[in-house]
């Protein structure tokens, strides 16, 4: 795939100065709309998971026209549902050392030196906000005796940080926001539409002023205009077929802006998590996560001898390799997610892994069952424990769990700004849709975090300072037309093809050749490869699909049609983008670019920006934006 | 394994709709009941006929999406376990199941196994929130909160809104749902100012959603994939006759 460079791109909305007084500095100098007008200003939320819902609610709250879009049947159902082990918060109620400084170091240093280092700082202020918003929504966080929050520690950190509501964390989270929600809905501020799936950005005289969306009950095509939108529609993920997102979860939102000019921003920045259940099968449909904070309590191990096919329990102390505790003493089974991920392919790819096709490492719990007690345990991880033993048939009270690395988080995602506007004004980008706080490797717990700051805290003021510089007159007709016919050529033709392949069986093939050629470790060969494999799996795509039905009624297949060919699109430019980068950094991983050790090596002289894509017909326009490092010197990452 | 399925079928609400068997072979103990319905779904697109039309998301037991009355229980015979948590290897080779809709008028089914659920997001807008805008919270621990306190709320609060209790209920009652918010609320400090109203506001709404009264069989618990408590209803009804009688 060719592609052409472009002029370096900045982000000329973060102020300059102290980084604490950063945030305040844009607050006071973004505009104030005037109450009275805030109701004739509409605004389009795309997805109501953390970042959405809670910008909806708060954008309805302080008084705008809000229209709030998901493709489930209920705004509650967004994928942000899934989330189990916490949101972190610099509210050092502990005492032990952390701060906002602390965790904007963290977050800086987990990433891999390749986020702003102004977006991370605000992130680390807001969070504090957070758990006090939470709280008096009433989100039922865990407690100690005295009444107070607890915390627990999560990879990447050396502090407890990390705020909890046992394994359900991010379900009582979108719970709050989803109440939030549902009051303005009754309040008549925000109208809600669900079962509605966006098929275009429209774009007028260069703004965003709406969106194209099939009613997906109906199937009619159906269009909205507002004077600004935001994109809050989730990560990509499923571009590999399996991973631990829901099901539904896409691009075809963020993709389809692309197209319409919103720049991509390091779109192979992937993030594989360390603790998920094994594959069991061809039929696999998705795969589920263990929540990382087991890892608090659990020890993970393989035999020390290749092919030891013993069952874990007769397999004695002194022939087991605790292989994180061992080459990572000061973190263990701490260690951020990039790098606990890739020392269990490095165990299994020597042979020592454990379970059906030796892809498997132990996460054992007897030395925490045996400190703590079982009933302590069973507290904690309770229902992580039963939904392990629900899909493996195997209780991990008695022998330990079998996990393996699966995809799970983008970092990647439309490029925004400091105000989180991306390259096309009025079209604004929020959650794990954007790319901007988490570099090249997100730390667990710092995904609620972001969608939430983003969607209470940052949004309502930056979007109100877009809105108090309009109004931006009329919406072009023809441009609106042009975004219908579009999106109905493109269900026309998935319909027309006729042929004799399923969706599924497609996105199935390309999340093969996704996780094989660009996955866990990346060559410039394999990039190679997958670059050739792309395209002509998307042509046969195009000649062969199979989509029954009509476009008129309740069509799942269509739906999924859609998505597969806006991943195709996607895949090829991950591909592209890990190819261009030929350094290692974070969930990145390009064997040619490690030290003696095996790990990661960044090459900052040539690497420090991020690769904002430009879509073209003629081939994608890389424009770098330069990253500065004014208070987290740049490091090697070391957890050792 | 080999299985015969009996599926409801309905192309769109004003279908009458109808039952239809279909074989399904080679199915693997391990494989999840979605799973399993994908299979048959891939073969069916293939033959050139309309697949079975289900919700789902998450699949793995939280976003509430999935749901269907299997062999005549919600989400089937397995207790505290959403339908896209089922594994085939509770069943035998060989069985026959059958497979229909959350049935319950003020659920209309919207095509196949999918049925329209907005009536509980009406109930949860009739007062299902604490009214707190974002900005305006006070620090976390100015209130602290008795540990069985936020227990006993989180177990309330960890309904997923599915819907199973509704399809279980001889009556059509949504009360476990929503008595499981309003014990979730009502057990916290932060739910106490707007108690009573919100309970009012919602018991009326989910009356006037058309569901039935509850009569205490108990048959939504049994069905709850969250093993959401009897004892909330309880609590409701108390708050709702205080509201009353004020
Ligand atoms: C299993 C799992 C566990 C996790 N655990 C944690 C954790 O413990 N801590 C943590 O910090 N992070 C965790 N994460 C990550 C975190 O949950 C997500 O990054 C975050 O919730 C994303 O929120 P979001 O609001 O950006 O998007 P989502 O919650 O994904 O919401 C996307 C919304 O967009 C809508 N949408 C998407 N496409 C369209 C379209 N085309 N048209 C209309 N609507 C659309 C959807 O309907 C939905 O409403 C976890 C992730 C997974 C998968």
């Amino acid at each position: 795939m060719k592609y052409t460079e472009g002029p370096e791109i900045r982000d000329t909305k973060a102020p300059s100065g102290p980084i604490e007084d950063r945030w305040e500095k844009r607050k006071f100098s973004a505009k104030l709309v005037n109450p009275a007008n805030k109701r004739k200003l509409n605004v389009i939320v795309v997805g109501t998971g953390l970042a959405g819902g809670s910008a909806a609610a708060t954008l309805g709250e302080l008084g705008y026209n809000v229209k709030s879009f998901c493709y489930q049947d209920s705004p509650r159902r967004a994928h942000s549902i899934a989330a189990q082990g916490g949101i972190n918060a610099a509210k050092n109620y502990r005492g032990d050392g952390d701060s906002i400084y602390r965790l904007f170091y963290d977050t800086v240093k987990g990433g891999d030196f390749r986020a702003r280092e102004s977006n991370v700082y605000r992130l680390a202020q807001v969070s504090v906000n957070i758990i006090d918003q939470a709280v008096a929504q009433g989100v039922p966080f865990a407690r100690e005796y005295g009444g107070l929050l607890d915390t627990r520690s999560f990879g990447g950190a050396q502090v407890s940080r990390t705020f909890y509501a046992r394994g359900q964390t991010g379900q009582q989270l979108l719970l709050g926001a989803y109440q939030a929600l549902e009051r303005q809905v009754a309040a008549g501020t925000v109208e809600m539409h669900t079962r509605h799936e966006m098929l275009d950005l429209i774009v007028s005289d260069g703004r965003a002023r709406g969106i194209i969306v099939r009613d997906m009950v109906t199937g009619e095509i159906e269009r909205h205009l507002a004077d600004a939108v935001v994109l809050a529609t989730g990560g990509y993920g499923n571009v590999f077929f399996l991973s631990t997102n829901a099901k539904g979860c896409n691009t075809t939102a963020i993709w389809r802006a692309h197209e319409r000019g919103a720049y991509f921003a390091n779109p192979c920045y992937t993030q594989i998590h360390p603790t998920c259940i094994p594959v069991s099968g061809e039929y696999q449909s998705k795969l589920t996560l263990m929540s990382e904070s087991l890892r608090n309590d659990g020890r993970v191990w393989v035999p020390l001898r290749k092919n030891d096919d013993r069952a874990p329990g007769d397999i004695p102390e002194d022939e087991r390799d605790y292989y994180l505790e061992r080459i990572y003493p000061s973190f263990g089974n701490l260690v951020p997610r990039d790098i606990a991920s890739r020392a269990a392919k490095n165990v299994c790819d020597e042979g020592r892994g454990v379970g059906p096709g030796g892809l498997g490492v132990y996460l054992d719990f007897r030395d925490a069952i045996n400190r703590l007690g079982r009933d302590a345990v069973e507290k904690k991880y309770g229902n992580l424990f039963e939904m392990y033993e629900r899909i493996t048939g195997e209780n991990p009270y008695d022998v330990p769990m079998r996990i393996y690395p699966a995809v799970h988080y983008t970092m990647g995602g439309l490029w925004v700004d400091y105000d989180l506007q991306s390259t096309i004004p009025g079209l604004f980008v929020i959650g794990e849709a954007n790319f901007s706080d988490h570099g090249a490797n997100r730390l667990g717990a710092s995904a609620l975090m972001q969608g939430l700051a983003d969607g209470y805290f940052v949004l309502p003021t930056t979007i109100g300072d877009y809105l108090a510089n309009g109004p931006y007159g009329d919406v072009d007709e023809e441009a609106v037309a042009e975004a219908e016919i579009k999106v109905r050529t493109k269900i026309d033709r998935l319909l027309a093809v006729n042929g004799t392949r399923t969706p599924d069986s497609f996105h199935r093939e390309l999340g093969k050749l996704m996780w094989d050629y660009c996955g866990m470790e990346r060559t410039e060969e394999s990039l190679r490869k997958a670059l050739e494999r792309i395209p002509e799996l998307r042509e046969e795509f195009w000649q062969n699909v199979k989509v029954s039905g009509t476009a008129e009624e309740l069509n799942q297949v269509l739906e999924k049609a859609g998505r597969v060919a806006d991943f195709f699109d996607l895949a090829e430019l991950m591909c592209l983008d890990a190819l261009v980068r030929t350094e290692s950094c974070g969930g990145h991983f390009r064997a040619e670019s490690q030290d003696a050790d095996g790990e990661a090596l960044r090459d900052d002289e040539n690497f420090a920006h991020v690769s904002a894509w430009e879509y073209s017909p003629d081939g994608p326009i890389l424009h770098k934006e330069p990253l500065e490092y004014e208070y987290v010197k740049m490091t090697q990452r070391s957890y050792k | 394994m080999n299985l015969t399925l009996r599926v409801w079928r309905q192309s769109g609400p004003t279908d009458k709709g109808r039952m239809v068997t279909y074989k399904v072979e080679d199915v693997s103990p391990d494989m999840s009941f979605l799973e399993m319905l994908d299979v048959l779904n891939e073969k069916l697109i293939l033959e050139g006929d309309d697949p079975i039309a289900f919700d789902h998301d998450c699949r793995e037991g939280i976003c509430g999406m999935c749901g269907m009355v299997i062999n005549g229980v919600a989400h089937g015979e397995q207790r505290a376990t959403t339908t896209c948590q089922l594994h085939m290897r509770h069943f035998e080779d060989g069985a026959e199941i059958t497979i229909e809709p959350w049935r319950a008028a003020p659920f209309p089914v919207v095509k196949d196994l999918v049925v329209d659920r907005s009536a509980f997001d009406r109930i949860i807008q009739a007062g299902g929130f604490v009214s707190v805008p974002a900005g305006s919270a006070p620090d976390a621990h100015s209130v602290p909160v008795r540990k069985e306190d936020a227990d006993a709320a989180f177990d309330a609060a960890t309904c997923i809104g599915c819907g199973a209790c509704v399809a279980a209920c001889p009556n059509g009652s949504a009360s476990l749902f929503t008595a499981a918010k309003i014990t979730h609320l009502s057990l916290l400090p932060q739910g106490q100012p707007e108690r009573l109203s919100r309970a009012k506001a919602m018991v009326d709404q989910m009356d006037a959603e058309g569901f039935g009264g509850c009569t205490n069989t108990g048959e939504c618990t049994a069905v709850c994939p969250k093993g959401i408590p009897l004892d909330t209803i309880a609590r409701m009804n108390s708050d709702y006759l205080k509201a009353n009688a004020k």
